[in-house]
C-alpha cells in the first residue's frame, strides 16, 4: 500500500519503504546491534557497509523476517516482518548470502517455479534475461559457475516482480566484468523504481549504486547520507607528489593555496614536484576513517602524513 | 492461488527431482526390492517365513523412505540454504513442507504397495486379508516415520555425516524388529529395546493385515505404541525445526 500521506503536507516524500528505529538484537549476551536507526525511500537505492561483524546483516535479516529483534521498531513497506505477513512476502525479493539451490534443476524451470509462487510474477524467460542468464537456461544449477550462481539469485529474487529488493554481498566473487554486469541489473531495477537494500562490503559499489548509505560499526549507525556527501563532510583535498623516492601527503581544505606554496618552493629550489596530484577522499577514505578501531593520532592539519 | 494448489505444485517439483537423483531412488526403491529377492531366496520352501519376510520388508521400506530419506533431504536442503531461500518466499510453510513430505509418502505407499504385489505374485503371499487394516497401518507408520526423519535431521551436525547417523538407527533397527525373521528369537534384551520402539509394531501391524486377517482393534496395542512415536515425532520436529 503506498501511502502518500497528504496530511503531512506538500513537500514531504511517500511513507518509506522501509523505516528502522532503535532496532536492538542481542544474542545471549552479545548485542549484535545496540540502537541502529534509519529510512530507505521508496525507489532509492540504499547501501548498508561497515566491517564484518559489524551487525548488518543481522539487521538485514530482521527486515527480510528470519530474525526477530529484540528490541526497537521495524516496517517494511507498512508491515511488521516479525509477522510473516504473506502479503509483504509477495511484494519483497530476497537476494542471500550462499543460499544453495536444488542442484538438478534448470535454470529455467528454477525461475519458472518461483514464478509460480506469487500471485502478479514477471515472465520467466524475460527475468532470465534481465539477468543476462539465457544462453544458461537449459543448464543443471549445478553446472552454473558461482558469477552465473548469483545471477540465478538475482532472477529468483525478481521473477516475483517485488517493489523492494534486498541484496546482500551481491557481487562477491564475482570477476569485474561479472560484478559491472551486477551493476548494471542494480540500475536497472533503480530504473524501474524498485527500492533496493544493498549490503556490500565494496565502497566503490555502494559509491556507484548507492543513493544513500548507513555505515554501520559495532551495532550503531555511524555516518549516513548520500556517498557524495558523505564524502564532502571531510571537504578535505589531498595533495600528493613524490620527493626523495617517497610519496608525501598533504590535506588541505584550500588546494589552490596549497599548490601555491608548493609550486613556488619547488621552483624557487629548481626542483620538480613528481607525480604531483589533487584528489578528493573516497568513500573508501571516509570509511575506513569511520570504522577504524583505534582512534587516529592528533595530526596537524597539513602536516605531511606520508 | 489457494494453498492446496501451491502444495501440489511443490509436489509435482518434489517428485520431478526425485527421480533425477539416482542414489535417492536406488536406496528409496531398488534397495528395499534387492533385499526382498535376496532373502526370499533363502526362503523360498518356507511359506511360514515368507509370511514374515512380506509385512517386514514392507515395514522397512516405509522406515527407508520416510525415517532415513528425510533425514537426509531436510539436513541436505538446511546446509544448502535451501529451506532460507524457500522461507524467503510467499510459499505458506504447510505447503512446502507439505511437499517435502507428501513427496516421501509418495515413495513410501508405492514401496508398500509394490512389495506386497510381489510377495503374493512371486512368493505366493496372500493378498492382504484386511485392507483397512493394511491402510491404517501404513497411513500411521508413514506419518509416524517421516516426523522423526525430521526430528533426527536436527541431531545431525552436516550433510556429510547424514549417512552414519541415519543408518547407525536404521541398520540396528531393522535387524531387532523382526524385518527378516520373527523378533521372537531375539535375546530377551534386544527384544525388549525392540518392543519399545516402533519398527517392530509397524510391522506386526503389518503382518497381521496382510497375513493374520487380524481387523485394526486387534492390533490397538502395536497401533497405539506407534502412535504414541509419531506423536513425539511431530513434536520434536516442530519444537526444534531451523531454517538454517
Amino acid at each position: 500500500m503506498v501511502t502518500t500521506t497528504a496530511a503531512i503536507g506538500a513537500g514531504t516524500a511517500a511513507e518509506p519503504a522501509i523505516r528502522v528505529d532503535d532496532l536492538r538484537k542481542s544474542y545471549g549476551a552479545v548485542e549484535a546491534v545496540r540502537g541502529v536507526s534509519f529510512e530507505v525511500r521508496r525507489g532509492e537505492v540504499f547501501g548498508l557497509l561497515g566491517p564484518n561483524g559489524a551487525g548488518k546483516t543481522t539487521t538485514v535479516e530482521i527486515l527480510e523476517g528470519y530474525r526477530e529483534r529484540s528490541g526497537g521498531a521495524v516496517s517494511v513497506l507498512g508491515h511488521d516482518p516479525a509477522d510473516r505477513d504473506r502479503d509483504l512476502q509477495q511484494r519483497v525479493g530476497i537476494v542471500l548470502q550462499g543460499a544453495g539451490f536444488y542442484p538438478r534443476v534448470t535454470v529455467g524451470e528454477a525461475v519458472g517455479h518461483f514464478a509460480s509462487l506469487y500471485e502478479r510474477p514477471r515472465d520467466p524467460a524475460e527475468t532470465i534475461e534481465l539477468v543476462g542468464l539465457t544462453r544458461s537456461a537449459a543448464s543443471k544449477t549445478v553446472e552454473l559457475s558461482g558469477g552465473q550462481r548469483r545471477r540465478l539469485d538475482l532472477a529468483l529474487a525478481l521473477v516475483g516482480d517485488p517493489e523492494l529488493v534486498f541484496l546482500d554481498e551481491p557481487t562477491t566473487g564475482f570477476d569485474p566484468a561479472a560484478r559491472r554486469a551486477a551493476w548494471e541489473v542494480v540500475r536497472r531495477l533503480s530504473e524501474l523504481d524498485k527500492t533496493v537494500l544493498l549490503t556490500t562490503h565494496y565502497l566503490d559499489e555502494a559509491q556507484a549504486l548507492a543513493d544513500r548509505v548507513a555505515i554501520v560499526k559495532d551495532g550503531l549507525v555511524v555516518a549516513e547520507g548520500p556517498p557524495r556527501e558523505l564524502v564532502g563532510e571531510g571537504a578535505r583535498y589531498v595533495v600528493s607528489y613524490v620527493a626523495a623516492g617517497r610519496r608525501v601527503h598533504h590535506e588541505t581544505d584550500d588546494p589552490t593555496d596549497l599548490l601555491h606554496r608548493l609550486t613556488s618552493d619547488a621552483l624557487a629550489r629548481g626542483e620538480r614536484l613528481e607525480g604531483l596530484s589533487v584528489s578528493r577522499p573516497t568513500l573508501e577514505d571516509v570509511y575506513l576513517e569511520l570504522t577504524e578501531d583505534e582512534p587516529a593520532g592528533d595530526e596537524p592539519a597539513e602536516g605531511p602524513r606520508t | 492461488m489457494s494453498a492446496a494448489a501451491v502444495l501440489w505444485r511443490q509436489l509435482r517439483f518434489e517428485r520431478r527431482l526425485f527421480w533425477r537423483n539416482p542414489s535417492a531412488a536406488f536406496f528409496n526403491f531398488l534397495l528395499p526390492l534387492l533385499l526382498l529377492f535376496l532373502v526370499a531366496s533363502v526362503y523360498a520352501d518356507n511359506p511360514a517365513e515368507l509370511d514374515v519376510l512380506i509385512p517386514g520388508i514392507a515395514g522397512m521400506a516405509i522406515m527407508a523412505t520416510t525415517f532415513t530419506a528425510l533425514a537426509f533431504n531436510v539436513t541436505f536442503l538446511r546446509e544448502q540454504g535451501i529451506l532460507k531461500r524457500m522461507r524467503g518466499t510467499p510459499i505458506p510453510v504447510p505447503a512446502y513442507l507439505g511437499g517435502l513430505l507428501g513427496s516421501a509418502v509418495v515413495n513410501a505407499v508405492l514401496q508398500v504397495a509394490l512389495i506386497v504385489a510381489i510377495g503374493n505374485l512371486v512368493y505366493g503371499v496372500s493378498w492382504p486379508k484386511d485392507p483397512l487394516s493394511l491402510a491404517v497401518f501404513t497411513a500411521v507408520g508413514v506419518v509416524t516415520f517421516a516426523a522423526l526423519g525430521v526430528a533426527f535431521s536436527h541431531a545431525i551436525p552436516n550433510f556429510d555425516a547424514a549417512a552414519a547417523y541415519a543408518n547407525v538407527v536404521f541398520l540396528p533397527l531393522i535387524f531387532i524388529s523382526g524385518v527378516f525373521y520373527s523378533a521372537e528369537s531375539l535375546p530377551p534384551v534386544l527384544e525388549a529395546v525392540a518392543t519399545a520402539l516402533p519398527l517392530k509394531h509397524l510391522i506386526d501391524g503389518l503382518f497381521a493385515a496382510i497375513v493374520g486377517g487380524a481387523d485394526v482393534a486387534d492390533q490397538f496395542g502395536a497401533l497405539a505404541i506407534v502412535v504414541a512415536w509419531g506423536i513425539a515425532g511431530v513434536v520434536l520436529a516442530a519444537r526444534f525445526f531451523r531454517w538454517e
